[in-house]
């Protein structure tokens, strides 16, 4: 006797669904889905669910959480349910990514150059100078001048169904790993939906990888390499899988040496130049001798290598000054600024504890904000007003009034649901969406995205290091 | 390839040959022990002592009982050379050269891992028979070298791999023979008898080398044995045939066929020419044990030199741009 499965008490009151509307109806773009679903029954469903975590441990999708022990290793939960979005929803993201990317680009650019809006007072100089400004980037123009290489910004979706631009994430985001292998996992689960739905591809984002890092040297062949700070960094698994993907080298800092400004790595033939490092190691531990002295995940000279021109560093150093969270709140002024544009894809709206009158308004009303450091993330330094003690909201107002600078506040959005497989039912979780980008000679956003879920029941936050699972993305056109 | 990724892939290989050949005189030291007559006691001391964890066992136990060796032996995080140690290690190296290494052996290694695992969490060791486990994991190793050789194109990678595996393998081969060998030397007035012929059967099986070693050599004679593990160049794990292979592979990698370029080759060449033009009479009269012992160190010294000549990251530092492309 198959179990059905049914969505009669699914509660979707209060919040967006993504797939089913206020009245209980099933949204036009999951009717294949759910049909689906109905068909198989419970038992299927949870065995299916039961292979896909075995999947992902054999392909060894794994992760060290900071705080664990080294050798503890966790999968990032993937939920079956996938997160569906329609082509002309994806269409408005897409324009609203390009443009805000485009206009960040030339952002960064003017700050390390002339900085012109800084001189027309567009935006304050003392919030640029002391945030992730990185002085040793003036007067570099990286090739095609662009420094963005590879983004992925964080969106949502409030009660009303609205998108928002959370953050723009301009340091070299992870996850995009987890959208290929995801994809391959729901391909074997759901073969005859895919079938029916035409989901749009994403599994050539690899060769676009490629051709993009190709595209910012002359060297031919080029030799691309991917820097990682090594096995136990909690990334490990997607620098390998890139790699592996591109075929592209896959060397940590000691792999690496300078050499009269040219970057080559250590082989058992000797050295072999190196050409583009997509790095994903952190700015400061780039290089000891520029910026931290005691790192040792980066290379001695590789900064001066990089500013002669001599090797390419994907994405450029620097950019983090555009991720601070309270120049975020500037978009629609950098957007209009350089693009002469009104911002497609907006923020959520952003009260900066730098100003006098807006500090006020957060300190008055803390208990119904999201309270952010401006240079943390992973859902690291941050406080949720209405689900926090009288004790951490004053703990959090003395840290913004000691370091104003250091904190934005946001109102509370309800993020949007999914339907979730939760202990033997299916209830409504909150995801956020990351759409990956990519910036060579043109901006080319991948049809696909990591939707991340928030596990636990009512909770908002998705960072996979608290208790954030995973959903496949599928962009479908009707 | 980067001189790190070499290493590693040498050292994974090392790893999971060191895993099967671990499983593999686990299953049969267990056999052996049903076999016994009730006034031979059951050997898992000169297991331990094969092996080389005889100091490090010592320090740990005060006494030898089959339990505590199968689990230090096997799963014991503390003793870096137990099978669930080496499987760990082996993945660990495989995470490192993922890039390098085909989906399919990277799901084998994987596979092995988390069986290990699951033996450490469920005490195998205190499981009434725990064979099934161990063939489990010969046969996850042994898988794993046929996806190798099915999946690997024959590039630098593929090579230092194999000279992993290869001086493991001759390292285990001699040891299995030096221990055994002594211990059942006493008893050669007692040839024919049948609790000797059962132990001298379990030292071929022990290196898998028992069913061709009857078919070369028929009746179980200690000095053919000997002469079979060290010289038979037909024989996959005779010491001769794996330094002969793993020379081939250190030519390959450096592209000289009969000329010596580096330490490494030059070691491992004088290594096997010595082999080559021994004796077994002769070995037998300066003692087996000695010669052995003798191979063991210059074999560590060969490894030692691999690592010079290919894997240190410090030959770098004072060297001149050569061969940049």
């Amino acid at each position: 006797m198959i179990q059905k499965i049914n969505f009669d008490n699914y509660d979707t009151t209060g919040f967006y669904d993504e797939m089913i509307d206020n009245d209980h109806l099933i949204r036009p773009h999951y009717t294949v889905f759910k049909e689906r679903l109905q068909k198989m029954g419970w038992k299927k469903l949870n065995y299916l669910q039961h292979s896909a975590d075995r999947a992902q441990l054999s392909l060894g999708m794994t992760f060290n959480v900071y705080s664990d022990n080294q050798g503890v290793e966790r999968i990032l939960h993937l939920d079956l349910i996938p997160r569906i979005i329609e082509g002309r929803d994806w269409l408005q993201l897409e324009n609203g990514l390009k443009q805000r990317i485009r206009a960040l680009n030339l952002f960064i650019s003017d700050l390390y150059n002339e900085q012109r809006i800084l001189k027309d007072k567009i935006i304050p100089k003392e919030l640029i100078f002391s945030g992730a400004y990185m002085k040793e980037c003036e007067g570099l123009r990286p090739p095609e001048n662009v420094w963005t290489h590879i983004s992925g910004s964080d969106i949502i979706r409030d009660e009303d169904g609205k998108f928002y631009v959370l953050e723009d994430n301009l340091r070299c985001p992870s996850g995009v790993s987890y959208m290929l292998e995801n994809r391959e996992i729901l391909k074997r689960t759901f073969p005859e939906v895919f079938e029916k739905l035409r989901v749009r591809p994403v599994q050539d984002y690899s060769h676009h990888l490629r051709d993009m890092l190709e595209s910012l040297t002359q060297a031919s062949p080029a030799n691309i390499a991917i820097l990682t700070p090594g096995i136990y960094n909690s990334a490990y698994f997607e620098h390998a899988y890139l790699a592996h993907q591109m075929g592209a080298e896959l060397v940590e800092g000691r792999d690496l040496i300078v050499k009269e400004d040219r970057v080559y790595m250590k082989t058992t033939k000797g050295l072999q130049r190196v050409n583009v490092i997509y790095r994903r190691v952190d700015d400061e531990f780039l290089d000891p001798r520029v910026f931290r002295k005691d790192s040792l995940l980066g290379t001695p000279g590789l900064f001066n290598a990089y500013k002669k021109g001599n090797v390419v560093l994907v994405n450029a150093p620097g950019t983090g000054v555009a991720d601070d969270k309270a120049v975020y709140a500037y978009i629609h002024k950098i957007v209009k600024y350089y693009l002469d544009e009104d911002v497609l894809l907006p923020n959520v709206p952003t009260y900066l504890c730098s100003e006098e009158s807006e500090r006020k308004y957060v300190l008055e009303n803390i208990e119904k904000l999201v309270i952010k450091q401006t240079d943390a993330s992973g859902g690291y330094g941050m406080l949720i007003g209405p689900k926090s003690t009288k004790k951490e909201q004053q703990e959090f107002k003395v840290k913004i009034k000691s370091n104003p600078r250091n904190y934005i506040a946001q109102p509370v959005v309800n993020l949007s649901r999914v339907p979730t497989l939760a202990n033997g039912s299916i209830e409504g979780r909150h995801v956020d969406l990351r759409p990956y980008i990519l910036f060579g000679k043109e901006i080319k956003i991948i049809p696909g995205a990591l939707t991340r879920v928030a596990l636990n029941k009512g909770s908002l936050v998705v960072n996979s290091s608290q208790g954030g699972g995973s959903k496949d993305t599928w962009i479908i056109d009707n | 390839m980067l001189s790190r990724v070499a290493d590693a892939i040498y050292w994974m290989n090392r790893y999971v040959e060191r895993a099967e050949n671990y499983a593999r005189f686990m299953e049969v030291n267990f056999n052996l022990s049903l076999e016994l007559p009730p006034d031979v006691s059951e050997q898992w001391k000169p297991l331990v002592v094969t092996t080389g964890d005889w100091q490090l066992y010592k320090s740990m136990h005060i006494d030898v009982e089959k339990n505590k060796v199968i689990h230090f032996l096997g799963f014991d995080p503390n003793n870096p050379n137990s099978i669930h140690n080496s499987l760990v290690n082996a993945r660990e190296n495989a995470r490192a050269v993922r890039p390098e290494i085909t989906r399919e052996v990277w799901e084998q290694i994987n596979f092995l891992y988390y069986f290990v695992k699951d033996g450490l969490s469920k005490k195998q060791w205190t499981k009434k028979d725990p064979r099934g486990f161990f063939l489990d994991i010969k046969k996850g190793c042994q898988l794993l070298y046929g996806i190798l050789d099915s999946t690997i194109s024959r590039t630098e990678g593929w090579h230092f791999g194999k000279i992993g595996q290869l001086v493991e393998r001759s390292d285990k081969t001699s040891r299995v023979l030096d221990v055994k060998y002594h211990m059942l030397l006493p008893s050669v007035d007692a040839v024919g008898s049948p609790v000797d012929l059962v132990q001298w059967a379990s030292l071929l099986k022990s290196v898998s080398a028992y069913d061709m070693y009857r078919k070369k050599w028929g009746k179980l004679v200690p000095i053919h044995i000997a002469e079979f593990l060290i010289f038979d160049m037909g024989f996959p794990r005779s010491i001769l045939n794996c330094l002969s292979h793993a020379e081939q592979s250190i030519h390959a990698i450096t592209g000289k066929e009969e000329s010596y370029t580096n330490k490494a080759e030059k070691h491992m060449g004088r290594l096997k020419s010595n082999l080559e033009f021994a004796d077994i009479e002769d070995i037998f009269n300066h003692g087996l044990h000695e010669y052995l012992d003798n191979f063991q160190k210059e074999l560590n010294g060969v490894s030692e030199t691999i690592f010079e000549s290919f894997f240190s990251l410090d030959n770098f530092q004072d060297q001149t741009q050569t061969n940049t492309q």
